[in-house]
């Protein structure tokens, strides 16, 4: 008996608005709205709902159908503000015995390469989410982009999963092939799961490509191909944007009538049945460990993290965001945290990527940005921006030494006005004693310039006790 | 070629263009050059080989040697009146030295085009015809395959020598007068330029964005046009000789004439946004122009005087001087059908802002493009390269190759290859 695995990834970025240098210090709002709004409206119509109503047909029609998902938290948040009807289609799946949700990183962030604080939050964060909004509990981890390495899937591990999805890179696997189940080599508890990208490729990228040569793709051919696959090897993982359904394959491309056709094909005509990720990696066992020591995507011809991280722009906006790290852990303002998780996205280093002569088709999805130059200076505008917020939070959190200068300072200042302040009553009270005198006086007229002389005197005072 | 300059006596873009492509030509081989141009400057510096007399014109023939090349090229200048002129200070010094000859002083900007105003009138048109007529003769004495006439005023004599001879015509437009006249176009110069592209068997387009002005605004059927980008020739000059810039203040370089064309009231406004936002910073606008009286008093009364700074025209070195100093160059140009200056600056490691509505812009990856008339995003770019490090660590990197990529050599090959096509349709 062997197994195909169906994994679908669902997330959309809260994409920032134009935001000007003149804007740092003046305005807190980052995103997009009309933007982010449009795009998930279109992507929902065109690609999620129709997406899940197939899905929920297929559960019902076949009963050896099973897939797996996974939401990042940003977009469930974007399903909740733009299209509820979308959660509460995903709601249905969920409750159905035969569908499965896996854990990820809340923002879509990067986090695993560089703060293992930071990454366990945003795990803990999404599993709250899947559990608040679908009642389930993930046991099953894909990591942003399906980026993997040994050190990744050790700290997967740790967190309790039993195992982990990432891709079957080439350079990786070497002769190896990717339809097995693998282990961690740190911790081989974890179980690791490969995507086949030929197969999943074939689907997510070539199907309505008129240029290849298996063109048409039909659901009788893809059968065809997994029965012949070598009778040894066991899984086979189909991974892949669930937008490929409706939007990067639209439906002209005849893509849901191949997905509706496709488990019948699998059941019908092969020895393949269907596994969720779990199942497969409780019910396999693995044949070897994976060495993975340098992380792994399923990115582009490279399989690595050259489309987020590598350029000076990507670091440098990357070193800029997480240095903040530490400071935002003391912070409890939502608004800060929300941004936080925000601003973490993957998809703003995606779009600072310089790569774009090779895979520009890719890149340019749904890309608001000119250039990646363009996409840089936005993204270091609005950081710079959260940067003065974080640290003011900070500072008022944290008594820190600027606001105990800050405070002293006022304490001193206070003090100077209150001298002032003493000084002008006795001004006042010799310009009272004076004015009895004009009185004596008005017919000489010499008290009129007296009095003006006073009063700007004491102007002068004031202003220089504000000023200092 | 029928050209308008060429070196030792060049005002600007046009001369440096058809120099680079002439020396490239020579690089890729089997093509011979002769050259010709309206006699620019009465100085007698080079050997003068022989002299064609043909009825009331003379014409002079040099043999210009390139050292480089081991080769010689013919090299003629004809005697005209036409003088040709880039910046209103050379006009006058010119003007103050010989007040009684007969020249005809025609302003031209960097590019070698003529800013047209209406007191040049009918002489003009007179020089223009002239020059054709003198083309014709050489046409007619000289052995050659391919006519190739530089800009609109060597459209004539292309023509001319075209009718004479019978050989294909190609004429290369560094730019027309709608770029020249920001839509304030010029019916007689009009005439001329449409007159050489319908003659034309092929027209070369320094960008797309020419080509597309030659298709729409003068009629011309898509097939026959053809864009071949310029190059630029490898900086000879080393940067290290110049004092890097005393004062700690970034600095930000406007390089060009100060004329509408240029758009250099978009930097002004455009420095105005980053000065409120910045301290540490200066404006340069470097050159000079009709409207930079205009440009000083915007500037007076933005009260931003007192960062912003006018240099008046350079020359030479000082340009590279000034590129040197700079963190940041920007060219907010309305209407640039090629513009080489961004090049140079990417040379000297200096990251460019420019214009959408330039050539340059077709060509350069690696570099900030906004809309001239967009001053936020102007504004916004120049924050950006002033405050972020890595974009000028990216530009320097990586923009200083892709120059480096643009070499006279591959657009000759391109110029070449129009040559033979033309050749064997004959």
């Amino acid at each position: 008996m062997r197994r195909i695995s169906l994994y679908f990834q669902i997330h959309q970025p809260f994409r920032l608005r134009r935001y000007r240098f003149f804007d740092i210090g003046n305005d807190h709002y980052y995103y997009d709205d009309y933007l982010n709004e449009s795009i998930l409206r279109k992507v929902a119509e065109k690609s999620y709902l129709r997406a899940n109503e197939v899905m929920l047909r297929l559960l019902e029609r076949y009963e050896g159908f099973k897939v797996a998902f996974s939401v990042t938290g940003i977009a469930l948040e974007q399903f909740e503000l733009y299209a509820p009807e979308v959660l509460e289609s995903f709601r249905r799946l969920a409750a159905h015995p035969r569908v499965e949700f896996l854990a990820e990183t809340y923002a879509h962030s990067l986090a695993s390469l560089v703060n293992r604080d930071e990454f366990v939050r945003q795990v803990e964060q999404h599993k709250k989410a899947l559990k608040d909004h679908f009642g389930v509990t993930p046991g099953v981890f894909r990591n942003t982009e399906l980026i993997y390495s040994d050190e990744i899937g050790a700290m997967v591990a740790d967190m309790g999963f039993e195992g982990i999805l990432t891709e079957g890179a080439k350079h990786v696997l070497g002769w190896k092939s990717p339809n097995y189940l693998y282990c961690n080599a740190i911790n081989p508890r974890l179980k690791v799961l490969l995507k086949n990208f030929k197969m999943s490729d074939d689907i997510a990228f070539r199907f309505s490509d008129q240029n290849w040569e298996e063109w048409p793709l039909t659901a009788e051919k893809f059968a065809g191909w997994l029965r012949d696959i070598p009778p040894e090897e066991e899984i086979v993982g189909l991974f892949m944007d669930y937008e490929t359904f409706g939007e990067h394959q639209w439906e002209e491309t005849g893509i849901f009538d191949f997905l509706e056709a496709l488990p019948g094909a699998v059941l019908d005509t092969t020895d393949f049945v269907f596994s969720t990720p779990l199942e497969a990696v409780r019910e396999l066992q693995p044949v070897s460990e994976i060495s993975v020591p340098y992380p792994i995507s399923w990115a582009d011809e490279e399989r690595d993290l050259t489309a987020w991280l590598g350029n000076e722009l990507q670091d440098e906006a990357f070193q800029k965001l997480y240095a903040l790290e530490g400071k935002i852990r003391k912070i409890k303002d939502p608004a800060i945290r929300k941004d936080w998780n925000y601003l973490q996205a993957s998809d703003h280093f995606y779009y600072m990527c310089t790569k774009f002569f090779s895979d520009g088709a890719v890149h340019s999805y749904f890309n608001p940005y000119d250039s990646p130059y363009d996409a840089f200076i936005n993204f270091m505008n609005v950081l710079s921006d959260f940067e003065i917020r974080v640290n003011a939070a900070h500072a008022v959190k944290e008594g820190s030494p600027e606001v105990a200068r800050l405070n002293k300072l006022l304490k001193e200042k206070e003090k100077e006005l209150k001298a002032y302040e003493e000084e002008l009553k006795k001004y006042r009270g010799e310009r009272a004693s004076r004015k009895t005198v004009r009185k004596r006086t008005t017919k000489k007229s010499a008290g009129g310039k007296t009095s003006r002389s006073t009063s700007g005197k004491s102007n002068r005072k004031r202003s220089s006790s504000s000023g200092a | 070629m029928f050209g308008w300059e060429f070196p030792p006596h060049i005002s600007g873009g046009l001369g440096t263009a058809s120099y680079g492509l002439t020396k490239g030509l020579y690089a890729v081989g089997g093509v011979e050059i002769l050259f010709v141009v309206p006699r620019a400057h009465g100085d007698e510096d080079q050997t003068m080989v022989r002299v064609l007399g043909a009825s009331e014109v003379s014409v002079k023939r040099h043999f210009h040697h390139f050292e480089e090349m081991k080769r010689s090229m013919d090299y003629i200048r004809v005697d005209s009146k036409i003088v040709p002129y880039t910046d209103p200070d050379e006009f006058w010094s010119l003007k103050k030295k010989e007040v009684s000859s007969d020249r005809w002083y025609v302003q031209t900007d960097e590019e070698g085009r003529l800013s047209f105003s209406g007191k040049y009138g009918d002489d003009l048109m007179d020089e223009i015809a002239r020059y054709a007529l003198v083309a014709s003769v050489i046409a007619a004495e000289n052995d050659f395959d391919i006519i190739h006439a530089h800009d609109w005023l060597a459209y004539p004599a292309g023509i001319a020598a075209k009718e004479v001879s019978g050989k294909p015509l190609v004429i290369h437009v560094h730019a027309t007068d709608f770029d020249r006249s920001r839509g304030n176009v010029n019916p007689d110069v009009y005439a001329i330029e449409k007159r050489g592209m319908d003659t034309a068997d092929r027209i070369i387009a320094v960008s797309n964005l020419t080509r597309r002005t030659i298709i729409e605004k003068y009629h011309i059927p898509p097939e026959k046009v053809v864009t071949v980008y310029n190059a630029v020739e490898p900086l000879a000059i080393n940067r290290d000789r110049f004092a890097k810039k005393s004062i700690p203040d970034k600095i930000v370089t406007f390089l060009g004439r100060i004329t509408m064309q240029k758009g250099p009231e978009y930097f002004v406004e455009a420095a105005v946004r980053v000065l409120r936002k910045m301290d540490r910073v200066r404006f340069v606008m470097a050159g000079s122009g009709d409207m930079m009286q205009k440009m000083i008093s915007l500037v007076a009364r933005e009260k931003i005087a007192d960062h912003f700074h006018f240099t008046g025209f350079l020359k030479g070195e000082d340009v590279y001087r000034m590129l040197s100093m700079s963190d940041v160059y920007v060219m907010p140009s309305v209407s640039e059908p090629f513009g080489i200056s961004p090049l140079e600056a990417l040379q000297s490691d200096v990251p460019v802002i420019i214009s959408h509505q330039s050539g340059v812009a077709e060509v350069l990856t690696h570099a900030l493009k906004v809309n001239y008339w967009d001053i936020d995003a102007m504004a916004d770019a120049i924050y950006g390269v002033l405050n972020y490090p890595a974009l000028t660590k990216m530009f320097r990197k990586y923009g200083k190759e892709e120059v480096n990529q643009l070499k006279w050599e591959n657009s000759a090959r391109q110029v070449k290859q129009i040559y033979e096509s033309l050749l064997q349709g004959a």
